[in-house]
């Protein structure tokens, strides 16, 4: 990481001036896979930017490449305006970025607590778990959240249901001192009642100043909490739009349809 | 601050959750596939009253003192087995692992010319220990070869630097009287009671300021009257070992090793970050790494903390035997080690046991040995029983495990 926060100053920045992240010509190849080409895509504080496209469009893919879990082979990253070299799930959360997963990241064994602070674990001055401060600020946080359907935050991650890892996920996320929160495939696994409760979470975190990444394939969804969307397919950033100003019919269509600047090989009749 | 401004807490006069809420919860977690220790305190019951029932000195003060020193060197090795086993990985070096310390400090202790003081010996044992467990987690980490197959290596190469160190000699008898004491000599009697004392004090006043600092904070506590019996519990425990052991020649100073290690160890792993680290890394590898977790460094401390408690088993095994001889290492330690751990409740697909399951599985294991010893029973037979015994303590984790699946707790 070349560049360090300014301590989330900024949040309260209107949307529409720099924006909090960008990503320009960003290229990721897996061996023969191209995973992404060329990729632009720019996420502002205050509003809610989608990311959508088909099954291996690149979605996941270009989280990671923010997240630092993967490196990118070409292009950059832009962070306040500033480039950054984002090495690892450190340098990202250094910056203010957190992310919930599609596979969500919980580790099955650990209690809410343990995983909503897993690598960032408070400490005593004797270096013992503190986790008295734990326990208090996870339940602060779930409170806060309207997440009331768990029992106890000492009960382990694997008794619960599908909506309350997510819950645990996104609580997890924004508890931190985080500027951007992503969100892969959030409401893919939920109830009706689950649904609405983490779209208002994603409209409530953009309310408070947040900028906010959604990944989604549910444009019912979308359209509800979105300000921007960004269709990818294939690896290519083929269409934008302002969510105010498109239908749902244009969207489907840039995702199945939109015009690709490089035609990739073999892979292209591959796409289901 | 968090995004989200939370509400102010409001620390209700210290809430307690309901005996019977407690008692939900614990039922939730057998069913859930969350055994505990229950299956094993169960088993070390049915070892007693069969043993006692075949032959009435099994239950008597002095061959309750032979089991602690001969399950000893057992539990020593499983706790570092333990950290092991929790990443979801195997050490199958850990029996020449400890050969190779019992024989150097054996060979830097002969009065031979180059005398180093004992703790100087000590400690060079030790410190090899480290280096040999951080030797093999850097080549499985680093290279990316299975643990199985690395440690099957270390215990081949292992054995060959047990033999290399001994060269001709053939025995080196131990010729130092602090390292002997370890396992010959015994805590005066008076002064294992105060010891008693001062460990369920020291218990009390730790579950005691838990429940003060959760009370002021706001948090539920669990019901006094669990917490009582828990103190009570110990002091009734550990006061009747110490009764029973003070009728023969006194607790050993072994088990008062094992007793420190094991709230060591135990505070590690469930009181420090490290600790935690350990536990994320065995559940789910990934998320670990995704929080920043470096999960390499991780494993290689566990795999040097294993082979330091290797060293240690081994160091004991020695000073019990006050000797070491070519077949330092070898025989039932490796096997029964790693059953102990297994036998005591750690999960072998990781991220589940707790250090006590090294002791609770070595208890189990010295009874059978040296139950099925008084009986007059073979070698032979022996091992067929263990196996029998760890076959049915894996059973039991797996079946637990395809309860956790079922109750949606993959
Ligand atoms: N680690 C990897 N190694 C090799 N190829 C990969 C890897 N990760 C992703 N890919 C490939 O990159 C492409 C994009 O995958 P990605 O997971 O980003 O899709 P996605 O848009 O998230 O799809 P979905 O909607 O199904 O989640 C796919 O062709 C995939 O096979
Ligand atoms: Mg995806």
């Amino acid at each position: 990481m070349t560049e360090t926060t300014d301590a989330g100053g900024s949040r309260e920045r209107s949307p529409g001036a720099v924006p909090i992240l960008e990503l320009r010509g960003v290229s990721k190849r897996f061996g023969a896979v191209q995973a992404l080409h060329e990729v632009n895509f720019d996420v502002r504080a205050g509003e809610v930017t989608a990311l959508v496209g088909d099954n291996g469009a690149g979605k996941s893919v270009t989280i990671k490449c923010i997240a630092g879990i993967y490196p990118i082979d070409e292009g950059e990253i832009l962070w306040d305006g500033r480039p950054v070299t984002i090495s690892g799930p450190k340098d990202s959360a250094a910056l203010g970025i957190e992310i919930v997963y599609q596979d969500l990241a919980l580790a099955d064994n650990l209690d809410v607590v343990q995983n909503m602070y897993l690598g960032r674990e408070e400490v005593t001055p004797l270096r013992a778990l503190d986790e008295t401060k734990m326990e208090r600020r996870c339940s602060e946080t779930l409170a806060s959240l309207s997440v009331t359907t768990i029992r106890s935050v000492r009960q382990t991650v694997a008794g619960l249901s599908g909506g309350q890892r997510q819950s645990i996920a996104v609580a997890k996320a924004v508890m931190w001192n985080s500027r951007l929160v992503i969100l892969d495939e959030p409401t893919a696994a939920l109830g009706v009642a689950q649904t609405r409760q983490v779209l208002d979470l994603v409209k409530r975190l953009a309310e408070q100043g947040l900028a906010v990444m959604l990944v989604s394939h549910n444009l019912h969804d979308i359209f509800e909490v979105a300000d921007n969307i960004t269709v990818l397919r294939l690896g290519q950033d083929v269409a934008r739009f302002k969510t105010s100003e498109t239908t749902q019919r244009e969207v489907v269509e840039a995702i199945t349809a939109g015009t690709l600047s490089t035609v990739p090989g073999q892979e292209e009749e591959v796409q289901a | 601050m968090s995004a989200i401004t939370p509400p102010l807490p409001t620390p209700a006069a210290a809430p307690t959750a309901t005996i019977g809420a407690y008692a939900r919860r614990w039922l939730d977690n057998v069913r859930g596939g969350e055994l505990g220790s229950l299956p094993i305190i169960l088993g070390l019951l049915i070892i007693a009253v069969v043993f006692q029932v075949q032959n009435d000195r099994f239950l008597t003060a002095g061959n309750f003192v032979n089991l602690m020193v001969q399950g000893a060197p057992f539990a020593l090795v499983a706790m570092g087995i333990v950290f092991v086993l929790l990443l979801g990985e195997i050490d199958l070096s850990v029996g020449y692992v400890s050969g190779v310390g019992g024989v150097l400090t054996a060979l830097l202790l002969l009065p031979d010319g180059s005398t180093v003081p004992t703790s100087v010996a000590i400690v060079a044992a030790l410190g090899s220990g480290v280096l040999i467990g951080a030797l093999h987690g850097v080549v499985i980490t680093k290279v990316g070869i299975p643990s199985f197959v690395v440690t099957l290596a270390g215990l081949l190469a292992w054995n060959g630097v047990v033999l290399l160190l001994i060269g001709s000699r053939g025995t080196v008898v131990l010729q130092d009287d602090f390292v002997i004491g370890f396992a010959n000599d015994f805590v005066p009697k008076g002064a294992a009671w105060v010891l008693m004392l001062l460990a369920v004090a020291g218990y009390a006043g730790v579950q005691l300021w838990g429940l003060r600092k959760r009370a002021s904070a706001g948090l539920v506590n669990d019901p006094l009257l669990i917490i009582g019996l828990r103190i009570v519990g110990l002091l009734v425990a550990l006061g009747f070992v110490v009764w029973v052991v003070n009728q023969d020649r006194g607790l050993p100073y072994v088990a008062v090793l094992v007793g420190v290690l094991l709230v060591f160890w135990t505070y590690v792993l469930r009181r420090t970050r490290f600790g935690r680290h350990v536990y994320a890394v065995g559940g789910n590898a990934e998320a670990a790494r995704r929080a920043g977790i470096d999960v390499d460094r991780i494993k290689i401390i566990c795999f040097a903390i294993c082979s330091l408690m290797a060293v240690v088993g081994g160091i004991v095994l020695a000073s019990r035997l006050r000797s070491v001889d070519t077949n330092a290492g070898g025989g039932a330690i490796l096997l029964y080690s790693i059953a102990a751990a297994v036998i005591g409740g750690t999960s072998l697909f990781g991220g589940r046991g707790h250090i006590k399951a090294a002791l609770l599985g070595a208890l189990v294991i010295a009874s059978i040995d040296n139950g099925l010893g008084l009986l007059g029973l073979s070698s032979g037979t022996k091992f067929v029983v263990t196996g029998v015994v760890l076959l049915l303590a894996v059973a039991v984790d797996s079946i637990s495990r395809r309860g956790r699946e079922q109750s949606g707790r993959a």
